[in-house]
């Protein structure tokens, strides 16, 4: 028996409510005609006229949205291999080191994985820019990738590998046709947080960034720095308007796959 | 065909673990090493700005050379100034409180959630993780907006002639905790809405039979049995709060710097690379027992989940 007590309801519901208040707050404040934030001067779509004249803004978000699509990319690759090595292959040299380097990252400061990859990258004597905050950004959101993949990939019914395999299949292609449409679910989901991952990092780009390379939160965090403005309340609302489409329609597009594998289930067992 | 070729090699089952692990070695392991090699480097002022520059070129001898060179200077310095071991208490005492004010507000609302009618479940719990898909910079930047002294709750109190002045809520401990708070919330709810899922209702309800009150039952038999999730969640937000560098800095006040910030100033600002090394280092030590025990914690966690 569930029982639904006004405790539980109100506990709920205040925690939403600091959870969304202050973004609703942001996003009703991006239309504000007013430059102040106590002072409404009545809706106007000023902020977001100033922003698109704003060519450094534009460029940033440019650059992150090309340093994301590749670095979460490249993260989903290493990301879903790492999960499959970890699950699929029980015993293998070194395999305690490497549990531990896809776990770490998860939990090490920003500030100390920023360094340690800035001062390699000076070591090594590579121009800082572009390349190096996609590298730097493939190490950080690949391990995300690996978690939710291999969460998946424990969940499954192993027998449909081992059919393929009993029946000839070869590992990669048993792989390739068997596996992975299995958990393309997990992978997409693995890409979208690597690459909203990326989008919002500030610590480890500022670190590895160089000489043209200025990512929209770096960008951001120099304006914020300043004190607030109104345009950056504008690129905050479209940032969360992106992001807010983006997870409901992969969660739309999740349920129909779900449910037409349901129904392919069903047509099976028929 | 190529494809089926490629599969007969012996290697390519290999290769699955070896890519990744590469990877990890170039980009993880080895920016480490180099860490703790800078740090016992002595500050320079040349490019890159630390001596001894590793020659592998010079043979043994400059192996040699290069490790008579090495010092403790850096650490010897974060022993003996005081900022250092501030910064690093700071940084504790931020990360002990902000885990015990997480749990005290994600704990009932993990718990309401848990409790709340099934086909309601994923719903709430997407709805607590859907802000963590946002920007962080975004959400610490969206109480700037309330906090700052012309913002809206300074308004919102004045109007309701709670407070005559306008507080200064902004550059205090008060705004990195509810930053820190704000930013983390989902990292604490979801292990423990997780956890308190998993409890049989047929054990409370089994309490409630033999004339166990309710309270009690929560304690004996509810609690105990979310520990896992209590574990997680408080490693899950200790650990990274610690390191934390955007929200001190955005919302916190300049007095006391948390170790985080003080990193950042010694490399970008004071440009001093072996003392930034030697605090990331014993940032490190300091962080390995909280890391350790939430790799424990994860392996036992995927191992029990098939």
């Amino acid at each position: 028996m569930q029982r639904t007590s006004a405790f539980n309801v109100v506990s709920v519901a205040l925690g939403l409510a600091f959870l969304y208040l202050p973004v609703a707050i942001l996003v009703i404040y991006s239309f504000n005609a007013s430059r102040l934030v106590t002072i409404w001067g009545g809706w106007s779509l000023e902020w977001y006229r100033e922003l698109l004249r704003d060519q450094a803004i534009v460029d940033a978000t440019w650059m992150s949205l090309r340093i994301g699509a590749l670095s979460a990319s490249a993260a989903t690759v290493l990301g879903t291999l790492a999960a499959v090595a970890l699950t699929r292959r029980r015993r293998f040299r070194g395999r305690l080191l490497f549990s531990g380097m896809v776990y770490a990252p998860l939990v090490m400061p920003e500030v100390i994985t920023g360094l340690s990859l800035l001062l390699l990258f000076v070591a090594s004597g590579v121009d800082r820019g572009f390349w190096t905050v996609t590298a730097a950004h493939t190490t950080l959101t690949m391990c995300f990738v690996t978690v939710i993949v291999q969460s998946r990939l424990i969940g499954f019914d192993r027998s449909l590998e081992e059919a393929a395999m009993d029946l000839g299949c070869p590992p990669l292609k048993t792989f390739l046709t068997v596996t992975l449409p299995l958990i393309a679910p997990a992978v997409a989901a693995g890409w979208m947080l690597a690459f909203s991952l990326s989008l919002d990092d500030l610590v480890i780009a500022s670190f590895t960034t160089g000489p043209g390379a200025t990512t929209l939160p770096i960008r951001i965090y120099s304006q914020v720095r300043l004190g607030v403005k109104p345009e950056i309340n504008a690129i905050c609302t479209i940032m969360i308007a992106v992001v807010a489409l983006a997870t409901i329609a992969s969660s739309l597009a999740a349920k129909r796959g779900a449910m037409r594998r349901n129904r392919e289930g069903l047509g099976v067992q028929v | 065909m190529s494809a089926r070729a490629k599969v007969k090699r012996p290697g390519s089952g290999r290769l699955v673990v070896l890519i990744p692990y590469v990877w990890l070695i170039a980009f993880f392991l080895v920016p480490f090493v180099i860490v703790a090699k800078i740090s016992l480097s002595q500050t320079a002022m040349a490019l890159p700005p630390y001596t001894p520059v590793l020659d592998l070129a010079a043979g043994w001898d400059g192996i040699k050379q290069f490790a008579s060179q090495l010092s403790l200077d850096s650490y010897a310095l974060l022993g003996s100034d005081e900022l250092y071991l501030r910064s690093y208490l700071k940084s504790l005492e931020v990360a002990g409180v902000s885990t015990a004010l997480l749990l005290a507000i994600g704990y009932p609302m993990a718990y309401g959630i848990a409790r709340s009618p099934r086909g309601l479940q994923p719903l709430l719990v997407m709805l607590v993780v859907l802000p963590f898909w946002t920007s962080f910079l975004i959400r610490v930047y969206a109480w700037i907006n309330i906090l700052q002294r012309d913002g809206l709750l300074n308004d919102v109190l004045l109007r309701l002639h709670i407070i005559d002045a306008p507080l200064a809520w902004l550059s205090s401990d008060t705004a990195i905790y509810i930053g820190v708070v704000y930013s983390y919330l989902p990292f604490m709810v979801l292990p423990l809405y997780a956890s308190l899922e998993k409890i049989e209702p047929s054990l409370l309800e089994a309490a409630a039979d033999l004339g166990c009150p309710r309270w009690k039952a929560f304690w004996t038999v509810t609690f105990p049995l979310s520990w896992p999730g209590v574990a997680a969640g408080a490693l899950l937000c200790f650990i990274p709060v610690t390191g934390e560098f955007v929200i001190p800095d955005l919302l916190g006040g300049s007095r006391t710097l948390m170790i985080g910030q003080t990193l950042w100033t010694e490399f970008f600002s004071n440009r001093d690379w072996p003392v930034a090394s030697a605090i990331a280092v014993a940032l490190l030590v300091l962080l390995l027992i909280p890391i350790l025990l939430y790799e424990r914690l994860q392996k036992r966690a995927i191992g029990e989940a098939p």
